[in-house]
């Protein structure tokens, strides 16, 4: 949390002074009740009601005045959250580009990148409800202690006592009690999340087999432990809470206490008297807050450790120094590569040898899990070999600017990411130069053209949250068509035909080798053996070796 | 309290209980402010005005001191309650929850709703929190407190009492007034982050796509650009909103600075005594305070009644199968002939029709392949032949009888299906299996998975068949999650087997091995098979196209070159 703090040092300003007008806001409040106070004991002297003109203006200026800065105090501090927000989120998205995908092993990366997104989102409560409330009463705090120590010491002293019971005592407790259940439910809540989603989704096989009943008393069982432990824990949290509140109603009895010897001693006048206690009342708008805060800071800090603990990981494939120019003109080659994932002791590549040229149409195949995904990212270095090089016309890929690399050499990746645009945004993505006339050929190349045509909006249709309104075969098209439209010159198709029927996926692949007869150089990736014909090379792959041969070997590998 | 908050009431019988006691809570706790402020003024002007000492005001101190320790006590209390109401609602809507999916709609949800719906259903016990611990006691205190409060200032100060009688009011009328801004302040901000959280997920889960295509550098100021137009727009409606706050707090100032002014001119004019008058004073903020929390408390709870909405909606939702009360007979498709007779269905919230007007018979023993593009409504017909849910239109009958007069319970157990994507359930593999019959013999499991084909990679994991799966620790992949469903129809076969091939990216392994299986399983039974590779038509005895309704069909299937027996 300190560093996502330090990140944010440039809006430090806009917060201290959200900050500072929140502690005014307070301060206008107590003001405003120990003014009244005050006025009302001396108008208990009655003397003359001129002499009580200035306390009655003091107690408008206070009431009006508290509700202007508590206005302006909560544009600030929603303008620091927002702006903090951005900058957080841009600084964590920077880190992140490089990890993905090799940097980030282990972990399935659709949750761990959903996870991401929701801790980063946490970020906009770091100023808003952790910091801000936080600063807010230590400067508040030491306001009313002056304030009241300039009285009589002695009520400066009752108030930091208040103050310590109240902002600091109350809210840990809170705290750790809150900490505590947190931890002692998150299996269960973990596990009747985990059997509900089970439910939902298994509902028709759970009916089809006749198992209701179990399913019911399972829910209730899980619901119900659940329960006992979130009903035992309220309890505890109930107390914590109601401690900020036995400290506010006895804040005021603490000060009178203090001051009502005073009196009799001669430090203060009886007149100040209801002034202390009901700024002792008041001190409740300081800590009340906090119980809040201290929940929040909790959680943003475990956000931000969760980012860092993602984002600090090392860059797997480092970017050169000083970049070397991309040749011109060759072959893509692989040439002896080892590759084994980080944690796994079989390689799954073994001396590999690959070599695609120009105007040549390769098919890779293979089962799943053989290695060929890691072929493709190896090509467009998102990973680099173990042993062996990766070369581009003759120079190794790792000397090369990435960015420069993966727009000569373009791949599709398997599940491919529709962004929520039109369709046209989503395939200028790679073709950011092609006119409409070139994006809807590459869409017909696919077999979309007839969908293309039902669409009103054409072109322009927007695709919805992560391609939601299309589905996965028309979305695989569409990366497809990605490719075909872009003007690389070596084209990596992953898997382009999971979801498509053999029609289809004919066209698809089709479309891929008629690429090549353009002159580019196409590898297909795919596990489907009946889409083998018209290849110029069939590459298989077996124990991590390559292969040429396979059903419809065209020719030899190539030296 | 709107409809739904009395809906949340109803749906959960300790609920109700819990809000009386907060009801009485509340009272209790409007008796001790008031108790306090009284004491509290009593002190002061006896120490002030008559030169009282600590000693001669012990008693009240020590009832003030007991009377924090009180409050204190009935605000956990407050909390507690409220926690516990919060629990016992959302544990009882999801029992409901269960039980309506499991016997209403076993048919499913679309798939947006599923992730949703769990998490609601567990973590907006959270949200919930605050509409039962800080909106209805808030709730009962507004009620009562202002009112108890001018009951009591009345006879001590008139004036003062009047001049919160005219005001508070006023605080109502003006939360109505800017009561719509408010709510739309608080939609806009949560639009604002929705957007923007939605656009960074998309570009995060995206992001491989984005740097396969050199652009991950041209996101970073698209979602500066994008942070900071929003935060520009939404700041502008804030300012809106924040002023319609700012005029409830001033009115509330400004009432307490004329009250206390009001107090001081007639004290000053000896009209009035000093306890009278601060008692007056001391409870004037308790007055506009806890109309005003009411709105922060109900902008607060907003999440947990969003999530309680999420639930009523699928429990309000029609049953998707009709239970007969005199159910006939349960026919057998093994005997007689299963015809779905011109059937229609929509799904709910969907204006097209996933399936309308298709008719298909299935002959005892017999096998037919039903084939046609993805999203014809092949998945649905299935579906209406298990009565998952009841067509909207047509009937699904068996040797004459109308299935939608039989139990569907009693129909279900004459079928095995095997789903697109079976769930493997967090067990392991033998109790997966017994899944389809929970009281099978280790030996009898032994034999399903080895019909299934599916013995060899079971033995081959670390614990053989007693291996723990489906909990994320040990994926399996599409052939074998199959393999298992086999399994489980071959541990209890119904006469009639559905059955719905694999989605994609079976290796051509574990499709032989499922198709093999699959034509072991049919043997004698009459099937429905969803498929349209040649491995898995080439069971059929027969093959019937389905064509999506009134669409344009993007990917006419071919019907040439397959070795169907016709």
């Amino acid at each position: 949390m300190i560093e996502a703090l330090l990140a944010t040092r440039s809006r430090w300003p806009l917060a201290t002074r959200a900050a500072i007008l929140g502690a005014l806001t307070i301060c206008a409040a107590g003001a405003l009740l120990a003014v009244s106070g005050y006025l009302i004991s001396r108008a208990a002297q009655q003397p003359q009601i001129l002499t009580l003109g200035v306390a009655i203006v003091g107690v408008r200026f206070f009431g009006i005045s508290r509700s202007l800065l508590r206005y302006y105090e909560r544009l600030t501090s929603h303008d620091v959250a927002f702006r903090s927000l951005t900058d957080l989120r841009l600084r964590f998205f920077r880190r992140l580009v490089p990890l993905v995908p090799a940097g980030l092993p282990g972990v399935s990366n659709a949750d761990l990148l959903s996870r991401f997104v929701a801790d980063a989102d946490r970020m906009q409560d770091l100023y808003l409800r952790a910091v801000l409330p936080v600063a807010t009463a230590i400067l508040a705090g030491a306001i009313a202690v002056l304030a009241a120590g300039l009285i009589l010491p002695a009520a400066g002293a009752a108030m930091i006592a208040v103050l310590i019971a109240g902002a600091i005592v109350a809210p840990l407790l809170v705290r750790t009690v809150a900490r505590r259940s947190g931890t002692r439910q998150a299996s269960a809540r973990a596990s009747a999340t985990a059997e509900m989603t089970t439910l939902v989704q298994a509902a028709p096989e759970i009916a089809v087999a006749g198992r209701e009943e179990d399913w019911e008393r399972r829910t209730a069982d899980t619901g119900g432990r659940l329960a006992r432990l979130m009903r035992r824990d309220a309890v505890a949290s109930g107390l914590a809470a109601g401690l900020a509140e036995a400290v506010a109603a006895g804040a005021a009895v603490v000060m009178a206490l203090v001051a009502i010897p005073a009196i009799g001693d001669g430090e203060i006048a009886g007149v100040v008297l209801a002034a202390l206690v009901l700024l002792a009342l008041a001190s409740a708008e300081i800590f009340t807050p906090l119980g809040a805060a201290a929940t929040s800071v909790d959680a943003v800090s475990d956000a931000a450790a969760r980012l860092d603990a993602i984002t600090s990981r090392p860059d797997p494939v480092p970017e050169p120094a000083s970049p070397r120019p991309l040749p011109a003109a060759g072959p893509l080659r692989m040439s002896g590569v080892d590759f084994s994932y980080p944690g796994e002791s079989e390689a799954i590549l073994n001396h590999a040898e690959l070599t695609v040229s120009p105007g040549e149409a390769v098919a890779l195949v293979g089962r799943s899990g053989t290695g060929k995904s890691t072929i493709a990212d190896l090509l467009t270095r998102f990973r680099d070999p173990d042993r062996g090089t990766v070369e581009f016309g003759g120079t190794d890929v790792r000397g090369l600017d990435s960015d420069e690399l993966r727009k000569a050499v373009r791949l599709a990746p398997q599940d491919a990411h529709l962004f929520a645009t039109s369709i046209r945004a989503n395939l200028a993505l790679a073709a950011p130069e092609a006119g409409d006339d070139e994006l809807t050929e590459a869409l017909r190349a696919t077999g979309l053209g007839p969908w293309l045509d039902a669409l009103p909006d054409g072109l322009d249709t927007h695709v919805g949250e992560a391609g939601a309104q299309v589905s996965g075969g028309q979305r695989q098209r569409i990366a497809a068509a990605r490719l075909l439209a872009s003007d690389a010159r070596f084209l990596i198709f992953d898997e382009p035909t999971g979801h498509l029927d053999a029609e289809n996926a004919k066209k698809v692949v089709a479309a891929a080798i008629a690429a090549a007869r353009d002159g580019r150089g196409v590898v297909v990736i795919t596990h489907d053996e009946s889409l083998l014909g018209g290849f110029d090379r069939v590459v298989g792959i077996h124990d991590g070796r390559l292969t040429s041969g396979g059903t419809r070997a065209v020719e030899r590998r190539q030296p | 309290m709107n409809e739904l908050g009395r809906r949340l009431l109803r749906s959960a019988g300790p609920g109700r209980r819990l809000l009386a006691i907060d009801a009485v809570l509340g009272v209790v706790s409007v008796a001790l402010l008031i108790v306090q402020a009284t004491l509290l003024a009593n002190v002061i002007s006896r120490a002030f005005l008559d030169g009282e000492s600590v000693a001669d005001l012990s008693g009240e101190l020590i009832a003030l001191a007991a009377l924090a320790v009180a409050r204190g006590l009935i605000a956990s209390m407050f909390e507690t309650a409220g926690r516990w109401g919060a629990v016992a609602v959302m544990s009882g809507l999801r029992r409901q929850l269960a039980t309506k999916l499991l016997r209403e709609r076993p048919g499913g949800l679309a798939g947006e709703q599923r992730g949703e719906l769990a998490t609601a259903s567990v973590q907006g016990v959270d949200a919930l929190e605050a509409y039962f611990a800080g909106y209805l006691p808030q709730l009962v205190i507004s009620c009562i407190g202002p009112l108890a409060i001018l009951i009591w200032s009345a006879p001590r100060d008139l004036i003062a009492t009047a001049v919160l009688a005219v005001t508070v009011p006023l605080i109502p009328i003006f939360m109505v007034l800017v009561g719509r801004a408010a709510k739309r302040r608080a939609d806009e901000r949560w639009r604002t982050l929705t957007v923007l959280s939605g656009h960074f997920l998309d570009v995060v889960t995206g992001l491989k796509t984005l740097r396969a295509n050199a652009r991950a550098d041209a996101q970073i100021e698209t979602i500066e650009r994008s942070g900071e137009r929003y935060r520009d727009e939404t700041i502008r409606t804030l300012r809106v909103g924040f002023l319609s706050a700012l005029v409830l707090e001033l009115l509330a100032m400004i009432g307490v600075a004329l009250v206390a002014a009001v107090i001081g001119v007639q004290l000053a004019a000896g009209d009035l005594g000093l306890a009278a008058g601060l008692t007056v004073l001391i409870l004037a903020p308790e007055v506009y305070m806890p109309l005003r929390r009411l709105g922060a408390q109900y902008h607060a709870s907003t999440d947990g009644l969003a999530a309680a909405e999420r639930i009523f909606e699928i429990l309000d939702a029609p049953a998707a199968v009709s239970v007969a009360e005199s159910p006939r007979p349960c026919p057998d498709p093994a005997r007689s002939t299963l015809i779905a007779d011109d059937v229609a269905f929509s799904y709910p919230g969907s204006r097209e029709p996933a399936l309308s007007g298709f008719t298909l018979a299935i002959e005892p023993g017999e096998t037919v392949a039903l084939v046609g593009p993805s999203g014809a409504g092949k998945t649905t017909l299935t579906h209406l032949l298990m009565r998952l849910a009841d067509p909207a239109m047509g009937r699904v009958a068996c040797g004459g009888i109308d299935l939608a007069d039989v139990d569907p319970r009693e129909w279900r157990r004459r079928i095995s299906w095997i789903p697109q994507r079976p769930t493997i359930f967090p067990a392991s593999v033998a109790d997966n299996v017994r899944f389809a019959a929970p009281d099978a013999s280790e030996a009898d499991v032994l034999e399903a998975l080895r019909r299934a084909d599916a013995l060899a990679f079971a033995e081959e994991l670390p614990e053989g068949i007693e291996t723990t799966i489906g909990d994320g620790s040990r994926e399996l992949s599409m052939g074998q999650r199959q393999r298992i469903a086999l399994a489980r129809a071959f541990l209890r076969p119904g006469a009639l087997v559905i059955l719905d091939e694999p989605a994609a990216n079976l290796d051509e392994g574990s499709e032989r091995a499922v198709a093999a299986a699959t034509a072991d399983l049919l043997e004698g039974r009459s099937a429905l098979l969803v498929a349209h590779r040649p491995e898995f038509v080439r069971l059929a005895d027969r093959r019937v196209e389905l064509r999506a309704p009134r669409r344009p069909d993007p990917s006419p299937v071919s019907t040439s070159g397959q070795p169907v027996i016709a």
